[in-house]
């Protein structure tokens, strides 16, 4: 049923069209003191770049607090960027009016992380499903119900839950309610924001398994954002893994795990607990927390963490090199 | 052989509610020894959780019955008496939660928690129980353990958070260690330095542990034995190296297939485990697992399992584990 | 889930009335078991029709002054006794009640709905939050009596300002009281969905957020039912309420004050249906509470 990545990739990469281009994104919190006064910003996302190419999908991976979730609600508009462009059809969509992208708006779609907060408790599922496209006023009543009805099969929902409140739905079944919602206007690019992270492994694996066949039979492009290297392996072509709202690799998924690069990487790598208690990976523990955004550090931000810091990395902030074919780091260590 | 520390032996618990007695533990049985890690895992609602609190008793005790025997030290603490109990919690047997924000107190210092928990269990002056409380915070590894007794949980990131709550449950040397999902809220780079943490500890201090989880790469970690659970009921008990490599139950063998791996071909799809867990107050007549199991037959459906020992170190609830 | 038969033949819209059918059910299960509202609803049923029926059936005015028989006990032929002017109090104590009730429940109805408009713009907008709740703040810095008595001064002792006092005392609290649970809605990722499919805030609003404040909503209706009752006996009683010779329950309990040692009677049934409106609600309140949280929702059959 669903292909062997490789040839997908290659097929791909040769008539390679960006679908978005996101450069220099940024997006600062204003922090104010009681009177209002401005204090300072949490840079929540600090300059991050990255394409997303038609029907593939582009993990971005980093612990609580990188900005991962926030770049994801940024393209969808959701919150106003301080900064930086986002090109779709040769349009910059940070910089058109409410109204004008309102007309795009249903070509971008979230799939959310949280099952028992993404749908409205005092709403039947079916009502769910219709909302989007009684906003985006697509089809007659009758249309939109059958459409619907359709979607929910499609995500292995029976067609007689229709008329059902979600309470009356498990979490990895309310997660596929929330896709099925995400496709109803038939969008090109899903933000999926962590939407296995909440679930059991048993129905982790499930949802993972739909999202790829719905990638396939929507011709989707998704942004996948999560903590979990292992879940986004599975479902990403490339891979951006961000740390303190910058990113700091990006590769296409086998060379990252193959040879990851960038310190942090291997950190997280080597972090991963296996389910194999014979394999007792050397780990590279690395010390403390991560900084806070409101005062990242100078230099490269990693530095305070790193176990190969130099003196170098303490003034000088590295920029993205390419090693591969595709394959980009940040760390002074490359030069 | 030597003596157990903790042994559970048939235990149910079960809660009255709304709509009648639902038993969430059902004839729970395991064994743990000191200087042990005992691993419980299971997925949301296979009474897990339930089971732990069970232990040091801490359910709502008008809607709460418990059944069989948890014998601490051969002694059956379910017969204790309310204040017999308190001596033992956090003195003999401590736990660590998931949640370290909302487990402690925000409103009191991290110093002031600990050297409460020192109090409370042993006679010692402030500056002795301050003294104590800020090397146990040195113990679980936290930097500049002297400006962290001073501050309040907000103050600190969670990875500390959890530490200290450690060191809160540790304080007084407790023999057995119960952590429910330690460090299911966390990052896991952070993960990697709780769990380095409490391995340290327990071989420092000769604790046994019995470590609630749902994450089997924890349990491969740091676990010695590893009871897997499912819908209240234990479905196989065994050390960990032939759990993981000699599965003998399909829920165990379903749930390690379908963890999403970091080597390996990734192009293939997940293995799934089909349908989702049955609620508590409609179990199945069967083997629990039948309805989701790709080889039940009749019998499943029809004939609980028992829990047969498949050798001295493996038991498994299944009828079929010697044909899959 | 109630019923797991695979349907797939049948019409789907039949699954829906029969879904309506069992989930109806459910709740009338619900609420016969829920003794708090059970009771709260008796009550107030029995004081309706208590009030209508005499309305409907009784021939005496509350108005006819007899001066021969004032100060009468309770007897057969006036059941409630008689006032100082001879008047019959039990016509009186019916009319006052149809006074009172039909005032607070205007007055209840009025505030329930500018407070529902105001406390769901005042969550989204936080512009208007300021203004608003500003000025919420600013009417509960005041007693209720007093701001009550001082609006009803000014516009004059009449039925129709009594609700307007009321409604004015009443709005900040049911205002904050959607507004709280509005801003709690507002953080949910599902209205954050909405926003992502492009909703208008009109249909956030109204289609979503405000349905989900409605448990709050009913139960500070019931209550604000109940204090609005007895801010009208207040006021009546205090002589800016309804005003004499029209009766209500509070401008009956002023008169019976004078001579409470001679006529237990003019105090007693005033005051028994005023308690007994104001617990009827309050229970009903509390039962519906019970009723409407969504933490006993969960599918017990």
């Amino acid at each position: 049923m669903l292909q062997p990545y490789t040839d997908v990739e290659n097929k791909k990469q040769e008539h390679a069209k960006p679908l978005l281009q996101v450069r220099n994104l940024k997006k600062y919190f204003p922090i104010t003191s009681s009177l209002g006064r401005h204090v300072g910003d949490v840079k929540s996302v600090d300059g991050v770049d990255f394409d997303l190419y038609e029907q593939q999908t582009v993990g971005l991976v980093g612990e609580s607090g990188c900005g991962k979730s926030t770049t994801g609600r940024a393209i969808l508009r959701l919150t106003d960027p301080t900064e930086g462009e986002a090109i779709y059809n040769g349009r910059d969509i940070f910089k058109l009016k409410e109204k004008e992208f309102h007309k795009i708006r249903k070509d971008f779609q979230m799939v959310f992380q949280d099952p028992h907060s993404s749908l409205n408790p005092k709403k039947r599922i079916g009502e769910a499903i219709i909302e989007p496209m009684k906003i985006h006023q697509i089809g007659t009543k009758r249309d939109q119900m059958d459409r619907a009805m359709e979607l929910l099969l499609k995500v292995g929902i029976r067609k007689d839950q229709f008329y059902r409140y979600p309470h009356e739905f498990s979490g990895g079944q309310r997660q596929r309610i929330g896709l099925a919602r995400a496709l109803a206007v038939n969008p090109k690019i899903v933000v999926c924001d962590e939407p296995v992270s909440a679930l059991d492994v048993s129905i982790q694996s499930q949802v993972i398994n739909l999202l790829k066949e719905i990638q396939e039979n929507f011709q989707l492009t998704y942004l996948f954002i999560s903590h979990d290297l292992s879940v986004v392996r599975h479902m990403a072509d490339q891979i951006c893994v961000m740390y303190l709202g910058k990113i700091v690799e990006r590769a296409p998924t086998d060379e990252l795990f193959g040879h990851p690069n960038h310190p942090y990487t291997r950190a997280l790598l080597s972090a991963i607990p296996l389910p194999n208690p014979k394999i007792k990976n050397e780990r590279i523990v690395i010390k403390g927390d991560v900084p806070s955004p409101i005062h990242p550090p100078s230099g490269c931000v990693f530095h305070t963490r790193c176990p190969f810091v130099m003196e170098r990395c303490k003034q000088q902030v590295p920029s993205m090199k390419e090693l591969t074919a595709g394959h980009y780091a940040a760390c002074h260590l490359n030069d | 052989m030597q003596e157990s520390l903790l042994e559970v032996k048939n235990l149910k618990t079960s809660f009255s509610t709304e709509s009648g007695v639902v038993t969430a533990v059902d004839g729970v049985t395991f064994t743990v020894h000191a200087g042990e890690t005992l691993g419980v895992v299971g997925e949301s609602g296979c009474g897990k959780s339930v089971t732990a609190e069970s232990i040091l008793q801490l359910l709502n005790e008008r809607t709460t019955k418990y059944e069989g025997e948890i014998n601490y030290k051969g002694k059956n603490i379910l017969t204790l008496n309310k204040k017999q109990m308190q001596q033992i919690r956090g003195n003999e047997i401590a736990m660590i939660f998931q949640d370290a924000m909302t487990s402690l107190n925000p409103v009191f210092t991290i110093g002031d928690q600990i050297t409460e928990a020192i109090t409370a269990h042993m006679k010692m002056g402030r500056k002795e129980a301050n003294k104590k409380a800020i090397d146990m915070l040195s113990l679980t590894g936290i930097s500049s353990p002297e400006m962290r007794f001073h501050e309040y949980p907000y103050e600190i990131s969670g990875g500390m958070r959890q530490r200290a709550m450690i060191a809160m449950a540790l304080v007084c040397r407790p023999n057995l260690l119960i952590a429910d999902e330690p460090t299911t809220a966390l990052d896991v780079t952070i993960q990697a330095q709780i769990l380095e943490v409490i391995n340290n500890i327990k071989n420092e201090l000769n604790m046994g542990i019995v470590m609630i989880t749902h994450d089997l790469g924890v349990i491969a970690e740091v676990c010695t034995h590893v009871v897997v659970m499912y819908l209240g009921q234990v479905i196989e008990d065994a050390d960990v190296e032939s759990l993981f490599s000699n599965p003998a139950h399909p829920y165990t063998k379903g749930l390690l297939q379908c963890i999403p791996q970091i080597d390996g071909d990734r192009s293939r799809q997940l293995y799934t485990i089909e349908g989702i867990v049955p609620s508590l107050d409609n179990v199945p007549k069967g083997c629990r697992f039948s309805q989701r199991c790709p080889h039940s037959d009749a019998k499943c459906l029809n004939e609980p399992p028992l829990l047969e020992e498949i050798n001295d170190k493996h038991k498994v609830r299944c009828w079929h584990y010697d044909k899959i | 889930m109630g019923v797991n038969v695979p349907i797939e033949n049948r019409d789907i819209l039949q699954t829906k009335t029969q879904l309506k059918k069992e989930r109806f059910r459910l709740f009338v299960r619900r609420f016969l078991n829920n003794r708090l509202a059970l009771i709260g609803s008796s009550i107030m049923i029995f004081l309706l029709l208590f009030v209508s029926f005499s309305l409907l059936f009784m021939n005496s005015s509350p108005l006819e002054i007899d001066p021969a028989n004032r100060l009468h006990a309770p007897s057969s032929e006036h059941w409630f006794g008689t006032d100082t002017f001879g008047r019959d109090l039990f016509s009186r104590v019916v009319h006052g009640g149809f006074v009172s009730l039909a005032v607070g429940f205007s007055a209840t109805i009025i505030t329930a709905i500018i407070g529902m408009i105001i406390g769901l713009y005042a969550s989204y907008y936080k512009f208007l939050d300021h203004i608003l709740m500003r000025i919420c703040d600013g009417l509960l810095a005041f007693p209720d009596v007093l701001l009550a008595i001082a609006i009803t001064a000014v516009l004059g002792p009449r039925p129709i300002n009594v609700v307007i006092a009321i409604t004015v005392v009443k709005i900040p609290t049911m205002a904050r009281i959607v507004r709280s649970s509005a801003l709690v809605i507002k953080e949910q990722t599902y209205i954050e969905a909405l926003k992502a499919q492009g909703a208008s805030s009109w249909r956030t609003l109204w289609m979503h957020i405000a349905p989900n404040t409605l448990s709050p909503y009913i139960v500070q209706i019931t209550n604000v039912f109940a204090s609005a009752i007895i801010l009208e006996a207040g006021l009546s009683f205090l002589g800016a309420g309804v005003p004499a010779p029209e009766p209500s329950w509070g401008n009956i309990l002023y008169d019976g004050k004078v001579v409470i040692f001679n006529a237990w009677w003019m105090t007693f049934f005033p005051g028994v249906f005023i308690v007994l409106s104001v617990l009827g609600l309050n229970l009903f309140g509390d039962g519906l509470r019970d009723l409407l949280d969504p933490h006993t929702n969960k599918a017990n059959k």
